[in-house]
């Protein structure tokens, strides 16, 4: 029998509408006791000494490409998992963009089967919507189901062919999985290396324009409606596409949403500026799609955060390779590696007050179990939440703590990130996966 | 007689330029505070000017019956050009080797790039073989800022994708000023592809720094979003060029000093960007009637390699009002200006003394 008692810290159950000092006692890797002092209940115990900290739900990430199988140089479901326990993610869903992408139940079982061997924290596969992820045929839903996945996606590639998007959505609501969609129109955003406005023109860059995203989300809003399935928008980027979610979710359509943490903090200046408006740069580890965007709509997206428009934030933790962002802005990869600053990054949302700590700790842990409904797979009960019964994962963050940004010592093989050498507030202290303390900085593991 | 193997510079001659910006009162204080030529959005008024200037002296050298000064002797010029061209890529050998440079040309067709050699890779491999400059041409915009963050060699931007052209523009500026002297005030419109258009966007920073006040004129496919006035950005006004935005070329024409039309590329209309190129040139072509409106001493101009017929009527670009070829000849004195300063063997601030002769 192994217990864990975490003394003394903030308790922050945003589902279960807590917010004070307490203990938290796991035996077995299920939580069984949550109060002031029950921890020194327990006679022989691992401990952590919370005090000054807030401990929370193990985070929820939604989207995170573990790279695993097919571009291991990029990342592995080992660093990977790593890389997630760091940054207080206990839950993470692997996209399906692998080679072999995971479209077959033996693609999808090699995943877990390596997860079971070599990750940190738990992996949930997510399956494609078509074979191949090449838009053309529907990928066996049934068979990806009865393997595991949580949901469907091509990864970075929208279905284009509407057809094929409504039978995709019509075809999976026999198996209650909701269908994930990046959020881009393909013909409208080819080409396009940036988010399209003046700073594309200053770069001499083709863009990519607000309107390809909010084209293919009313698309994807009108089908389902018209099929009653259940659709995710991903990276949701732009105030647009925020003005179509809230009005379908008003009217009832079955749809959730989630926003990563670099589209609600950083702009499409990032990719060209540092201090002064005189010198640029073309900064590949700004390149992510959809691209950075404006101000207003990092306002619209803060605000359809807070009002539960956007139920998550999803990381998109896409490491990429240095070969594949010391190059030409053009060929540069897409993607920023966010599993261990994502955090950090969304704590600016708290610093300048537009989201409250629990709330922030709402869409990274609840928000996502909810909008996926997790909890119902066997071994997530109560996964984002800390009641008594529920699976022992637990993060313990100092929300104060200050620290710098330093790709090279990130867990991740992505090192790739706009973020190197800034200051974030907010740290993660611990991460407990099943009761077990999957990662700890050095101060905590003293004591 | 000029002798070849002096091994001065020319000595500066009475320069009506320097007259003409001594007389607004704003003769420049020679600087030139670059290792690197990237685009001229970093560049100020007197640094272009110290270009233009000693540009003039290049000039006198390329008019010698002998064209050739040991300026340079010693230094090496790598042309690495990945896109295809035969007026820039010439016009750089021609300054190098008139300065008595050293200049090869690597081909990207023929060299390791076929192989996939980065192009990080490629710029430290010249440097390795002590190479002082390299003049890069690349498809892809940002490519030579790429190449300046990984070598001390100097890096000049021969045209990156649809981003910049800086001696290109540089060549305009000094071909207007030898016309017009003082650009400020003076009405330039550029007429066709701007959104596609290098050229454009360094000539839109050149111009804004000589004073200038630019019209770019086109259809809206053909236009960048990011220079309408509702698109800048208030919180960052040194960002873009300032510049007015017309689709009407002859409202755009009126009163011109300077009319520049642009190549207009087929791919666009494949793009599905124009209907055709027909009704591109029934609407935008710069013609002999539309020319009316401009001033009638104006200039015209065309960074080249031009379509007749489509962009610029064939009579006018061989007109008297046309100075496209002189624009040729300059490009050769800019560059050659470019490369004594980048190389370090000049003191700019002896530029600007000498013309305060």
């Amino acid at each position: 029998m192994s217990t864990l008692a975490i003394h003394n810290g903030r308790v922050i159950d945003p589902a279960l509408g807590w917010d004070g000092i307490a203990d938290i006692v796991i035996v077995d890797g299920r939580i069984t006791r949550v109060g002031p002092n029950e921890g020194d209940m327990v006679v022989e115990a691992d401990r952590i000494d919370a005090s000054g900290l807030v401990v929370a739900p193990g985070f929820v990430d939604l989207q995170t490409h573990l790279r695993e199988p097919g571009f291991e140089h990029e990342e592995t479901i080992a660093t990977g998992t790593k890389s997630a326990a760091r940054g207080g993610f206990t839950t993470v869903c692997a996209m399906p963009g692998t080679v072999p992408p995971l479209d077959s139940r033996a693609a999808v079982e090699s995943v877990l089967r390596e997860a079971e061997a070599s990750a940190l924290v738990r992996v949930l596969p997510i399956g494609c919507i078509t074979a191949g992820r090449k838009g053309e045929l529907l990928a066996p839903a049934g068979e990806l189901a009865g393997a595991g996945v949580v949901a469907l996606t091509d990864d970075g590639h929208a279905v284009a062919d509407p057809n094929l998007m409504r039978h995709a959505l019509q075809y999976s609501t026999q198996f209650g999985l909701p269908v994930a969609q990046h959020p881009e129109d393909p013909a409208l955003v080819r080409g396009g290396q940036m988010h399209e406005g003046w700073v594309a023109t200053r770069l001499g860059l083709r863009g990519r324009p607000a309107s390809g995203e909010a084209t293919m989300v009313a698309r994807d809003i009108a089908l389902a409606e018209l099929t009653g399935a259940h659709l995710h928008v991903c990276d949701v980027s732009t105030a647009g596409s925020v003005a179509l979610i809230r009005a379908a979710r008003e009217r009832g359509v079955h749809i959730t949403a989630s926003v990563t943490p670099h589209h609600l903090t950083l702009t499409h200046e990032r990719v060209a500026f540092g201090d002064s408006y005189t010198q640029i740069h073309y900064d590949t580890s700004a390149k992510v799609e959809p691209p950075l965007r404006e101000e207003g709509d990092l306002i619209a997206l803060a605000e359809a955060l807070r009002d539960g428009v956007i139920d998550a934030i999803a990381t998109d933790h896409s490491p990429v390779s240095a070969m594949q962002k010391d190059i030409e802005f053009d060929l540069a990869a897409p993607g920023i590696s966010g599993l261990e600053t994502a955090f950090g990054l969304s704590m600016r949302l708290v610093v300048s007050g537009t989201l409250s700590l629990p709330m922030l700790i709402e869409r990274m842990t609840s928000g996502p179990v909810r909008a996926w409904n997790l909890d119902r797979l066997p071994g997530c009960e109560g996964l984002g939440t800390l009641a008594p019964g529920a699976v022992g994962d637990v993060t313990v963050l100092d929300q104060n703590a200050e620290w710098t940004v330093e790709p090279e010592r990130f867990a991740s093989l992505g090192k790739n990130t706009p973020l190197a050498g800034e200051q974030l507030r907010g740290q993660i202290v611990a991460t407990v996966f099943g009761g077990r303390v999957v990662h700890e900085t050095a101060e905590v593991a003293a004591l | 007689m000029t002798t070849t193997e002096s091994t001065e510079m020319p000595p500066a001659t009475t320069d009506p330029e320097a007259t003409t910006v001594a007389q607004t009162g704003s003769l420049p204080e020679s600087t030139w505070n670059h290792h690197h030529l990237l685009d001229l959005d970093d560049c100020s008024r007197t640094e272009i000017e110290t270009v233009l200037t000693l540009a003039d002296r290049m000039r006198e050298i390329l008019d010698r019956r002998i064209p050739r000064v040991p300026a340079l002797r010693g230094f090496t010029i790598v042309n690495l050009f990945y896109e295809p061209s035969t007026r820039t890529r010439a016009s750089f050998e021609l300054a190098g080797k008139v300065l008595g440079a050293d200049v090869i040309s690597v081909n990207s067709a023929t060299s390791s790039v076929q192989k996939g050699e980065s192009l990080i890779d490629t710029v430290r491999t010249m440097r390795a073989m002590r190479t002082d400059a390299i003049v890069i041409r690349h498809p892809m915009a940002g490519a030579p800022y790429l190449a300046a963050d990984h070598t001390d060699a100097s890096i000049i931007n021969a045209g990156d994708g649809t981003h910049a052209h800086p001696t290109q523009a540089l060549l305009d500026l000094y071909t207007m000023r030898r016309h017009v002297g003082d650009l400020t005030g003076k009405k330039v419109v550029m007429v066709g592809d701007i959104a596609h258009s290098r050229v454009a966007r360094s000539d839109l920073w050149g111009l804004a720094a000589m004073g200038a006040k630019v019209v770019v004129c086109g259809p809206p496919t053909l236009l960048p979003l990011g220079l309408r006035a509702q698109d800048r950005p208030s919180h960052a006004k040194p960002a873009l060029p300032p510049v007015s935005i017309e689709t009407n070329i002859d409202i755009a024409l009126e009163g011109a000093d300077v009319v520049m039309a642009l190549r207009l590329q087929g791919e666009r209309q494949e793009a599905g960007l124009l209907p055709s190129l027909h009704e591109y040139a029934a609407h935008y072509q710069v013609t002999a009637e539309r020319l009316v409106r401009a001033k009638p001493e104006h200039l015209l101009m065309h960074p080249g390699p031009k379509n007749e017929g489509i962009e610029i009527a064939g009579d006018v670009a061989r007109g008297d009002r046309s100075i496209i070829e002189e624009q040729v000849t300059n490009g050769v004195a800019v560059r050659m200006a470019l490369l004594y300063l980048l190389s370090g063997r000049v003191d700019p601030s002896e530029v600007g003394a000498e013309t305060r002769v």
